[in-house]
């Protein structure tokens, strides 16, 4: 394994001092990727086209005409559109598809020298908590490969954690970012709804679906944030909010007198592995001592976060996987006498089971007669758990929890049981609902060493503040 | 509410998606399972909630009606599995 620079700034002297190039970094994280090719981290590599890009920006730093991400090299979820190359969502249902298009984050980075090393392996259109429900095979966990590295973007975050890029772009609906993170001991930064255009990142659930960015370091997301926000006339919810100048933010040390963080009761009651439980604690301990105010908080509706959730979000993407009929792009099954056959051959041979099982859900709970007991239902519960959480804010400036139940399960230990996988998302899913941003950061590790991550919630749009607590955690 | 086999047949209909009797009895046994869960949201009083359908709650986003270039033919159809000419292909949809 090559070493390889842990930061942008590290990256950035090294180019200025020319005793690094893009060329030479490229390859550091190719052979990277070659050496660890049984985590099954990427379904596209882009080596060619890494390797001739990094030629390209090199030459541009030597004329002084480089963009502010020149010598960022990320990896990319198979979710989000990068134009022509392929986009699987890893899903045997793509096949043979080429994106049309970039997606606008992808535009925004390219644009400003980034380059991108490959698309990386996910849960079949996001959906799954283990990276296993992929047709492009299960990915593993570098800390130990008998486990799995959380999902939907667990190779997202394993191609951070195992130096195969700077940085990595994966996507949200219900913990897809923080759960992986958590489970592989880097931190993940889901934004706020809104924040980031869904513009080219393939729909799941369109009303809780954001990019989120994987990285090893504050300053480093902060960089690559304030080039891709911002909104975007292709995205109607995208968000006219300011997008604020990150880095600068984080150059301003937190006054702890000045923040009171929240921990919810109920965040902390059974499930909860007592390794996590205590490191969690022992962090709120030391934040009180560095001279933050803890208050304890309540957020009453959490017990009802997982059946909300998967109510509305089986919906949205069982009418959003209402595209995939064979007729335009991707598989289509070739012994059909008619279109009907057709449109159902290619749907059932195309999806996995865990997709077919969400859109089977989804489409029961939108039937004729289910409407209200169901979807209605779980619009108006979304509504509690989004005031339960303005309630908080009024009194605390973050919130701070567990990010998951226990560390990384066993590979395989999870696929039958799809009720016990979706309670993986319990302390997730609800800023999901919410619309509000959040981070993992690593925090400890358990009995068997295994990270575990810290979760912080913020306000709307205070990603900065998110980041800027990052830096007052320390394990 | 207790899903039956003849439920999901027909919510297979619906979705579009076809299944052989084991996957039909595994999808069952799942989705009873999952709707049981879900069935905890009885416990709460929603008479007055009302329902949350846009999170950040924003109003009639538009944008000015003008003609653009949009994708062209040619990429469009770059991807279909069968095409003809300028159009997709797709198995007869009238019989003869």
């Amino acid at each position: 394994m090559n070493s390889t620079p842990k930061s942008f700034s590290e990256i950035n002297s090294g180019l200025n001092s020319r005793s690094l190039t893009c060329v030479k970094l490229v390859n550091s994280y190719l052979e990277n990727i070659q050496s660890q090719k049984d985590l099954n981290v990427f379904i596209n590599l882009f080596e060619e086209d890494a390797l001739k890009r990094a030629v390209e920006i090199d030459g541009r730093l030597k004329a002084g005409t480089a963009g502010k991400l020149a010598g960022m090299v990320i990896s990319v979820k198979d979710v989000i559109s990068v134009k022509d190359k392929p986009l699987t969502c890893a899903s045997k249902i793509l096949s043979g598809y080429n994106a049309s298009y970039n997606a606008t984050v992808i535009d925004r980075l390219l644009e400003e020298d980034a380059i991108i090393i490959g698309k990386t392996n996910c849960d079949e259109f996001a959906m799954g908590s283990s990276n296993e429900n992929s047709f492009y095979g299960p990915v593993k966990n570098p800390v130990d490969k008998t486990r799995v590295p959380g999902g939907s973007s667990g190779a997202s975050a394993v191609s951070v954690a195992s130096d195969m890029c700077l940085l990595s772009l994966g996507s949200e609906t219900g913990g897809s970012i923080r759960q992986p993170a958590s489970y592989c001991g880097i931190t993940g930064l889901k934004m706020t709804y809104g924040r980031l255009s869904r513009y080219g990142l393939v729909a799941f659930a369109s009303s809780f679906d954001s990019i989120g960015i994987f990285g090893n370091n504050s300053s480093d997301i902060a960089v690559l944030l304030e080039v891709i926000a911002g909104i975007d006339k292709m995205d109607s919810t995208s968000s006219n909010e300011p997008v604020k100048n990150y880095s600068a933010i984080l150059k301003n040390n937190i006054d702890p007198a000045k923040v009171k963080i929240g921990y919810a009761k109920e965040y902390f009651e059974e499930g909860l592995d007592s390794d996590i439980k205590n490191g969690i604690l022992l962090q709120l301990d030391k934040l009180k001592k560095e001279g933050f105010e803890i208050r304890e908080i309540s957020l009453p509706h959490s017990r009802y976060v997982i059946q909300t959730y998967y109510i509305l979000t089986s919906a949205e993407a069982s009418s959003n996987l209402s595209r995939y009929d064979g007729v335009r792009y991707g598989y289509r099954s070739q012994n059909s006498s008619s279109l009907e056959e057709m449109y159902i051959n290619t749907r059932s041979e195309g999806f996995g089971e865990e997709v077919k099982r969400r859109i089977m859900l989804g489409t029961y709970v939108l039937s004729a007669g289910y409407y209200d007991a169901y979807y209605r239902k779980a619009q108006k519960v979304r509504r509690l758990i989004m005031n339960d959480f303005e309630n908080a804010f009024k009194e605390v400036d973050f919130i701070v929890s567990p990010t998951t139940p226990t560390t990384a399960f066993k590979l395989g230990e999870k696929v039958d049981d799809p009720l016990s996988m979706y309670l993986n998302d319990i302390y997730t899913a609800s800023v999901n609902l919410a619309g509000i941003p959040a981070i993992s950061i690593p925090a400890g590790k358990d009995r068997n060493n295994l990270p575990f991550g810290l979760q912080i919630m913020g306000k709307k749009f205070d990603e900065a503040g998110l980041l800027a607590m990052w830096n007052e955690i320390k394990y | 509410m207790a899903v039956s086999i003849k439920d999901v047949e027909k919510i297979a209909l619906l979705a579009k998606l076809k299944f052989n009797e084991r996957e039909m009895e595994k999808l069952r046994g799942d989705l009873n399972k999952i709707l049981e869960y879900i069935d905890k949201l009885n416990e709460l009083d929603l008479e007055k909630v009302n329902p949350l359908e846009n999170i950040n709650e924003t109003e009639n986003v538009s944008r000015e009606d003008k003609v653009k270039q949009s994708m062209d033919t040619e990429l469009a159809l770059s991807n279909a599995p069968s095409k003809t000419g300028k159009f997709f292909k797709v198995p007869k949809v009238i019989d003869k």
